[in-house]
């Protein structure tokens, strides 16, 4: 009795007591107060913490959900509508369910370019950036596979679309999507297994990788605006960072402003705008999924948009839509290379040249254009007259689409070339702060 | 010390023990994997519901079409009237596989200028070669499909375009001609949908 009265600092009490068993203090000290974190963060810091709050609100409405859903063809679309009129507050579960799947890859897609910005990805940060790169890759398993459970129209024949892609890859792929599907076409043996991907299969996958990820980041530290390694300036007396401030109480107070504004944007989405325009969710995917007639229009929800239109764009060759598909899979995966791509002697684009920074400025621009070109079909803008060569006749939003697709993907092939080549600037060997 | 209980191990006993185990444990793993892998190959339900489909042809006026289910999928039977007949081969210079040469997708008794048994009654599988949708049908001549249009399909997905025999336009996504299923007449107006005189 007389040992537990005593607290904190002779580290008694119940805390001691954990202590001897799980290394609770030592975890707190070495993640949080004493983990130190490069000074110079800004905004673009903001998004990996939001990351992980969507994460979180995302299981929680999920688990929320699957009380109420009914993994059936028969029953799938229903059920969503009963959650959405007579279970209590059910609207608003499925709401932020929904929404959540558009913010996550918001703030994913700003937490990627911010790594693409400040060269996180170079070394010694490669595996924390594969990790991220399989996060996302898991993050669009999880968004396509939730996408069938309402079962609408649009559910079916966006599934239907993405399975048939895995039939373009040459000798197994009509095997191998059949496998996927368990049937001969998208069906309740489908959505059965979708259901189960999307509920246990991916979200352990997501955790583990969110894990590592974390773990790999708390190995190699923070990367920062100035791209300057902040574990060479270390203070000679307590070897702590010079440039460096503990993560709490420091950034978690930093990271609270940033969630108060996330969460403010995403009420305000979840009361008057959930379905944003029909870009969260899509009009066609309130009429119950008919496996006879494919609605006139379809695009996949505005995430996935950039990819569709690089499929859309590569026409078939030799019989086989299969460049289509492995051009899509090739510009997810593009991501993974380019901690050796990239062969600048900087890792900021603060110190980079112009060259750099134009062709950061021209993806950017080919990601959006391809991202909204996906968006709508691909007659919008009609067709080149039959009078000029080579193009005529082909619809206009095609050609650009394989314009845009060319950028983006000389992007990444050239970088070895022009990340040498451009001019950088000297980096400080101090980050600076205002 | 360590020397001398380094001199006992037997590193070629201990490598083949290692080896042994590590391939005894994949075998294991692989097989464990089979059950597994194959619960999720189409179930004996599923192989079940690709029962033939019957089909009354008798009502479907020339110049018109029907939908029915087969094996969960759409299939259009088109009563071809003599005009859309005779169309069929003007468009011939603008497909991709007018001949039926490239790959084949109809049965052997479809390969034919027609893709049908009889002439006017075609059947087709109502699901796109590229990634699936179904087409929409755009049976009549130019309207909004252009001024050279002889009637056909049109795919709303990624705007592949087939003619009124299901074959595929150059240019379209989809790189080959729409399925002709197995199918056979069971008497002149009835029609049986996945099962032929073959098989």
């Amino acid at each position: 009795m007389k040992t537990e009265i005593k607290t904190k600092k002779s580290k008694g009490g119940l805390m001691a007591w954990v202590d001897e068993r799980f290394p609770l203090s030592s975890l707190i000290t070495n993640h949080l107060t004493e983990y130190y974190a490069p000074k110079n963060f800004n905004f673009w810091y903001f998004f990996g913490s939001l990351a992980l709050l969507v994460l979180v609100l995302q299981l929680a409405t999920g688990i929320f959900l699957t009380m109420h859903y009914k993994p059936d063809a028969e029953l799938a679309f229903g059920s969503v509508e009963y959650i959405m009129r007579d279970v209590s507050f059910g609207w608003l579960i499925r709401y932020m369910h929904s929404t959540g799947a558009s913010m996550f890859f918001v703030v994913v897609y700003l937490h990627m370019f911010r790594g693409l910005i400040y060269g996180s990805y170079k070394n010694p940060r490669e595996l924390l950036w594969l990790f991220g790169v399989a996060i996302f890759l898991c993050l669009m398993g999880e968004a396509f596979f939730g996408y069938l459970l309402p079962w609408g129209q649009m559910s079916y024949w966006g599934a239907q679309v993405i399975v048939n892609l895995f039939s373009a890859i040459p000798f197994v792929g009509p095997d191998l999507s059949e496998w996927l599907r368990g049937d001969y076409l998208v069906s309740d043996a489908t959505l059965n297994r979708f259901f189960a991907f999307h509920v246990i299969a991916l979200p352990l996958a997501l955790c583990g990788l969110v894990f590592v990820h974390l773990v790999a980041l708390h190995e190699v530290g923070s990367n920062n605006p100035d791209g300057i390694d902040i574990k060479k300036n270390l203070d000679k007396k307590t070897s702590i960072p010079l440039d460096g401030i503990p993560f709490h109480p420091y950034y978690t107070v930093k990271d609270l402003i940033g969630v108060s504004v996330f969460l403010i944007v995403f009420a305000l989405i979840i009361f008057y705008l959930p379905e944003m325009g029909g870009y969260f969710l899509e009009a066609n995917n309130f009429i119950p999924a008919d496996p006879l007639k494919t609605p006139a229009h379809i695009a996949p929800v505005w995430y996935f948009t950039p990819y569709y239109s690089i499929l859309r764009a590569v026409p078939p060759i030799l019989n086989s839509q299969f460049p289509g598909v492995a051009a899509m899979g090739l510009s997810v995966l593009a991501f993974a290379f380019l901690p050796w791509l990239d062969k600048s002697k900087v890792r900021s684009i603060r110190y980079k040249g112009n060259l750099f920074k134009r062709w950061i400025a021209l993806f950017v621009v080919s990601f959006f254009v391809l991202g909204y070109l996906g968006t709508v079909p691909s007659n919008v803008w009609g067709q080149f007259s039959s009078a000029i060569p080579v193009i005529g006749g082909v619809d206009k939003a095609t050609v650009v689409a394989r314009i845009f697709t060319i950028t983006y993907f000389l992007f990444f092939a050239l970088m070895p070339y022009y990340s040498q080549k451009d001019k950088t600037k000297p980096v400080p060997s101090r980050v600076s702060y205002k | 010390m360590a020397n001398h209980q380094d001199d006992k191990i037997d590193k070629k006993k201990r490598s083949f023990l290692i080896a042994a185990t590590t391939v005894t444990g994949a075998i294991g793993a692989g097989a464990i994997a089979v059950p597994f892998l194959s619960s999720m190959t189409p179930s004996e339900r599923a192989k079940a519901a690709g029962a033939p489909v019957e089909v009354d042809v008798s009502k479907i006026e020339a110049g018109s079409m029907i939908t029915t289910e087969w094996r969960g999928q759409p299939v259009w039977i088109i009563n071809r009237s003599k005009a859309m007949l005779d169309d069929l081969k003007k468009n011939d210079p603008n497909l991709s596989d007018p001949n039926l040469e490239v790959i084949s997708q109809q049965p052997s008794y479809c390969k034919n200028a027609t893709r049908s048994l009889k002439p006017n009654l075609l059947v087709l599988v109502g699901i796109c070669t590229h990634l699936g949708c179904s087409p929409t049908a755009k049976l009549q001549t130019q309207g909004d499909m252009g001024e050279n249009w002889n009637g056909g399909f049109f795919c709303p997905c990624h705007g592949s375009k087939f003619d009124l025999a299901g074959r595929v336009f150059k240019g379209s996504p989809a790189p080959i001609n729409l399925v002709v299923p197995p199918h056979k007449y069971i008497n002149d107006n009835t029609l049986l949908i996945g099962e032929d005189n073959k098989g």
